[in-house]
């Protein structure tokens, strides 16, 4: 098994990982302000497609990620006021917004650039990878953690910009509250709706960041429905991490592997179907393995406790 | 003494319903207020309006003199006035000291100083003499534990006249004189409290003045020196309150035969150890202990709805143990269930579905597995009418009925099934006096009919009223046997606290 697990193995792990991580982190915020965003598929779809518009006619790296952050918010506003404003299930709504984006770049897809399927164009340039100076040389780190986009290494940073924003401010903090007891931040005079609002968009934002590197980080080109289930993923690694941005991390790696395993073992004479299949078997493995209780569960015993 | 609070002529009208009419009530610096009255008088949307979350049709609120209008909690809290709601309104997995600073949180920049919010919340738990671990998460906390989080939180918050809504509801005998201490204790420091309740005696122990309402009206603001409970329960009811009496009678055959029940916990503790007891045609056999020793289980195992690790229950000497609930039910089994919402009623359920859970298959409600709509009713509207249910509609949902209007439709529903055996499990809780004098009389009337009752019962006063036999239980044991007629408040809260145990 030599060739299988060799460096550039994990170095595609972490390529991998960065959209469900940066997914996962969105949801993770909606989870953490009481709603449970299952549009993160559609979401990061969206932000694919709107990145390589944006590349295709601007040319500019920097405009094509603005533009599919401001998309994604977009979308997540109209998520935000279903939601929030008129009470809708959040998961109804998620559920919509997921079929609204395969069906809207599928269409777009074709009046923009009469293509089906995919679209491709060689001129276009990716997001550049970036050599981390002194790293690089260090033997078996370098390779795996050198070399990437620099919406990998934001990522990463992003988890712990998160922990200390949730667990360490006082905007933080409202935010963990309203999501814990919505009714009871209120009368203290916590803006419950602005917090969820903030955490919607940001949410958006982050959505928008991974589907820009989806089209962008690797490959340059859109794929009809190319997320392939990331989304999913991603709210699975939210649930397994707990919404703690570390677990969610640590989840997000253990899909982000399998996802490259499931791509190394194409060439090892394995169907690709079975092989695709592979992350998607971990998700359910996971969620047999790790059922314990999460903190809403826990808040709910706390609270159930006086009948 | 100065006048802090002056409330005059409040009038709040829904529709034609006159929740509140002409109240007048005045709260001077450092006393102690209570507003009693039944279920519907208006205690809680006098409250409601005091605290801006409801706008008084008339009438004007002067706080120092100086008149006030609240849109909404934020400007009463400004004002200094706080609320330790019914249910607590706290963040389980948050610290206490978390809970009590939140929306004024100590800050050094964008950070929140939790280590100053710890500090502060030590001083604050030291200057009142409420003991709290500012680190300590709700979770892990007693409900007595939790409600001084509440106070202290309104405290931190600057106020000077709390509202405590029915604040002794979920508490434990001990933790309840606790509470009183700090009142008394908040008072003497200057704080003023209004305190909602329908317990009298606690009033009494507790209050300098009483306001009385009854149907939206004060019939009376008494000193509670110059008054006794008598006098008040007149006032809140608007009769004499019969005294309760248990006419001696023979005991029947065993009905219920509970022996060596046991459960096994989560942990190294049995969550009933050993249980055994007798309930006797004829007879009220009272379990009093403090809520958490062991009633709940005892309840659901023999309903039906635990199953149990060891041991036997016979109803009518046929073998229960861990059957079917619809099985004991059918062979003469009543339950009024301790937790209304959770076992006792169907919320979105009309008032008809809730009434007919249990009669909805027999062959005189049902052809052919159709529902016979009209005797159905019948049946309802009947015990509506007994039970004197507030209602507008029989096919009003069962969760906009008040908890007390709700618990009077269960105790009819189930008392209507005319079972030899009733559980009966805090059948008044939340009801208001009129409400339990008569669900007391239902239950007396059912014991004189020969048929046996257990009552489980977290309210000492009631299993004394009612209970041939008193049995205490203290983790998961039953610790004591007192004679009803014999039976002083002192030996049995002796008996709950575990004096008695070995």
């Amino acid at each position: 098994m030599e060739q299988l697990f060799d460096i550039s193995l994990l170095n595609s792990t972490v390529r991998m990982v960065t959209p469900i991580l940066l997914a996962a982190l969105g949801g993770a915020l909606c989870a953490r302000v009481g709603l449970f965003n299952v549009g993160l598929e559609g979401l990061v779809l969206i932000g694919a497609f709107a990145a390589i518009v944006g590349n295709h006619f601007t040319g500019s790296l920097l405009l094509a990620i603005l533009l599919a952050v401001l998309c994604v918010v977009l979308f997540s506003l109209l998520f935000a006021y279903m939601a929030i404003n008129l009470k809708a299930n959040e998961i109804v709504v998620g559920i919509a917004l997921n079929f609204l984006a395969v069906g809207l770049t599928t269409f777009a897809l074709r009046t923009i650039f009469e293509v089906k399927g995919a679209f491709y164009d060689k001129n276009m340039d990716g997001l550049p990878s970036l050599t981390l100076p002194l790293i690089d040389q260090i033997p078996v780190v370098g390779p795996i953690v050198s070399g990437h986009s620099p919406l990998v290494y934001f990522t990463f940073l992003l988890v712990v910009l998160m922990h200390i924003y949730l667990f360490k401010t006082v905007s933080g903090f409202r935010l963990l509250a309203t999501g814990e007891n919505p009714i009871a931040a209120q009368s203290m005079g916590v803006k419950v709706r602005r917090v969820q609002y903030l955490a919607v968009v940001l949410c958006g934002v982050f959505c928008g960041l991974a589907g820009a590197q989806l089209s962008l980080g690797q490959v340059t080109m859109f794929a009809e429905g190319m997320t392939a289930g990331r989304g999913f993923i991603a709210l699975v690694a939210m649930m397994l991490g707990q919404s703690n941005p570390s677990g969610v991390m640590a989840a997000s790696l253990l899909f982000g592997f399998m996802d490259a395993l499931s791509i190394r073992l194409q060439g090892f004479s394995i169907p690709t179907h079975f092989t695709l299949m592979l992350p998607y078997v971990m998700t359910i493995v996971a969620m047999f393995l790790f059922r314990d209780k999460s903190y809403l569960q826990l808040a709910q015993r706390g609270g159930g406790s006086d009948r | 003494m100065t006048v802090l609070l002056e409330m005059e002529g409040i009038t709040k009208l829904y529709g034609t319903f006159a929740a509140n009419r002409q109240v007048s009530f005045t709260l001077h610096r450092g006393e102690i207020h209570a507003i009693v009255g039944e279920n519907g008088a208006g205690k809680t949307t006098l409250m409601r309006i005091l605290y801006g979350m409801e706008q008084p049709t008339s009438g004007t609120i002067r706080i120092n003199g100086e008149v006030k209008q609240f849109a909404d909690p934020a400007d009463a809290i400004k004002s200094g006035i706080g609320m330790v709601h019914q249910h607590f309104m706290l963040f389980p997995s948050f610290t206490v000291a978390e809970n009590i600073v939140i929306s004024r949180e100590p800050t050094r920049g964008v950070w929140f100083d939790r280590d100053e919010a710890a500090a502060r919340v030590r001083e604050l738990s030291e200057r009142y003499r409420m003991a709290v671990d500012p680190y300590k998460k709700i979770w892990e906390c007693s409900l007595g534990m939790q409600q001084r989080v509440e106070i202290l939180k309104v405290l931190y918050h600057g106020a000077d006249i709390i509202i405590l809504d029915e604040p002794t509801a979920v508490l434990t005998p001990l933790e309840v004189k606790e509470l009183l201490e700090t009142l008394k204790n908040l008072a003497a420091q200057g704080k003023s409290v209004i305190l909602i309740t329908h317990k009298l005696h606690e009033v009494m122990e507790v209050a300098d003045r009483i306001t009385v309402l009854r149907s939206g009206q004060v019939t009376g603001t008494l000193r509670a020196k110059e008054t006794n409970v008598e006098e008040l329960s007149r006032l809140m009811v608007g009769r004499e309150i019969a005294e309760m009496q248990r006419r001696e009678q023979k005991q029947g055959d065993v009905v219920l035969a509970v022996d060596d029940l046991f459960i096994r916990g989560d942990g190294g503790k049995p969550l009933l150890d050993g249980i055994s007891f007798r309930v006797h045609a004829g007879e009220i056999v009272g379990i009093a202990g403090v809520s958490g020793n062991g009633q709940s289980e005892l309840i659901q195992a023999i309903t039906g709805l635990r199953p149990v690790d060891g041991g036997s229950v016979r109803l009518l000497d046929h073998p229960v143990t861990n059957a079917p609930v619809r099985t004991i039910r059918r062979l003469g089994l009543a339950h009024i269930p301790e937790d209304r919402y959770l076992w006792g009623a169907a919320k979105d359920g009309s008032i008809v579905e809730n009434a007919i859970l249990h009669q909805y298959g027999e062959r005189s409600y049902s052809r052919f597995g159709f529902l016979l709509q009209r005797r159905l009713r019948e049946l309802t509207e009947n015990w509506v009418k007994q039970f004197a249910v507030k209602t507008n509609s029989l096919f009003e949902k069962a969760q906009h009925l008040s908890g007390g209007n709700l618990q009077k439709l269960i105790v009819a529903r189930e008392i209507g099934q005319n079972t030899p055996f009733l559980l009966a499990a805090e059948p008044t809780r939340g009801v208001d006096i009129g409400a339990m004098e008569f669900i007391h009389a239902q239950l007396l009337k059912k014991r004189e009919r020969g048929d046996a009752i257990l009552l489980v019962s977290s309210e000492l006063s009631e299993v004394m009223t009612l209970s041939d036999r008193i049995l205490v239980m203290y983790e998961g044991k039953i610790v004591g046997e007192v004679d009803g007629r014999e039976a002083t408040e002192e030996a049995i809260s002796l008996l709950m606290a575990g004096g008695g145990a070995r």
